[in-house]
């Protein structure tokens, strides 16, 4: 699936799954493993956050505030 | 319905999150943005069911979740959807997401099932814990972290990653460097 990365024992979405099926209880991550796939998916998620508010929400919430108050809802 | 300026800054606040969160389920920008909208527009007509004191992020975070699971079914029903679909519009759209840097992870977090996908996000990036992500998915603690834990083996199999030599010696380094938490 992806020729850049060297790779373990299994390298194909085939020996994943069929692992996958034969192992009764998938082996524990390690440590490093897991902190190395919850920074990629923190890094992932901040290139969101970090875009901001955008105006349209911006204008949103002022357009239904600034309504809310005329109509003395 | 004028909203009270703290209560409109941390519906503010938590937007960019809530956009991350909704891009993570969804895998699409535009649509992550409308469901942000029609959550907006959900909370502020139930404004006074929201109690003062209590968590507004994780309020809002379910709103969206609810919604998103709803539009999800109805969809579901209309176009046989499925994460696999997901998963090719991901593959076919990856300018979406500006970097491509991130893409295989993104591609693989395509391929979970949704109620692991959604757990580890909310546990592993939008920062809630075992017990703020069970409020929000409506479940025990004990299946957020089952789900967490499933997600993260999935994951480390659709990536091929067995160390974390296999992310390659720089992202190594980062690693280490993030493993401080």
């Amino acid at each position: 699936m992806n020729e850049r990365k060297p790779v373990g024992q299994e390298n194909t979405m085939e020996a994943a799954a069929s692992r996958k099926k034969s192992a009764a209880k998938p082996a524990k991550l390690g440590r490093d493993v897991q902190a190395r796939l919850g920074q990629q998916l923190r890094a992932m998620y901040d290139e969101v956050v970090n875009q901001g508010v955008p105006d349209r929400f911006t204008d949103l919430l002022n357009r239904l505030n600034n309504n809310g108050s005329k109509d003395g809802q | 319905m004028a909203m009270d300026e703290s209560v409109r800054k941390a519906i503010l606040g938590a937007v960019p999150s809530l956009r991350a969160f909704a891009i993570s389920l969804c895998g699409n920008v535009d649509r992550a943005d409308d469901l942000v909208q029609e959550m907006l527009l959900r909370a502020l007509a139930n404004i006074d069911s929201f109690q003062p004191g209590t968590n507004m992020s994780a309020w809002l975070f379910t709103i969206l979740r609810n919604h998103f699971r709803s539009e999800y079914r109805k969809r579901r029903r209309e176009v046989e959807d499925s994460d696999g679909r997901y998963a090719e519009t991901l593959k076919s759209q990856p300018e979406q997401y500006g970097q491509v840097e991130y893409r295989e992870f993104r591609e693989a977090l395509a391929q979970l099932p949704q109620d692991q996908r959604e757990a580890l996000i909310l546990v592993g990036a939008s920062g809630f814990s075992y017990e703020e992500a069970a409020n929000i998915c409506g479940c025990a603690v004990g299946t957020i972290k089952s789900r967490v834990n499933r997600a993260r083996t999935r994951l480390a199999e659709l990536m091929h990653v067995n160390s974390a030599e296999d992310f390659g010696p720089d992202e190594t380094v980062r690693a280490v460097l993030a493993s401080g938490e």
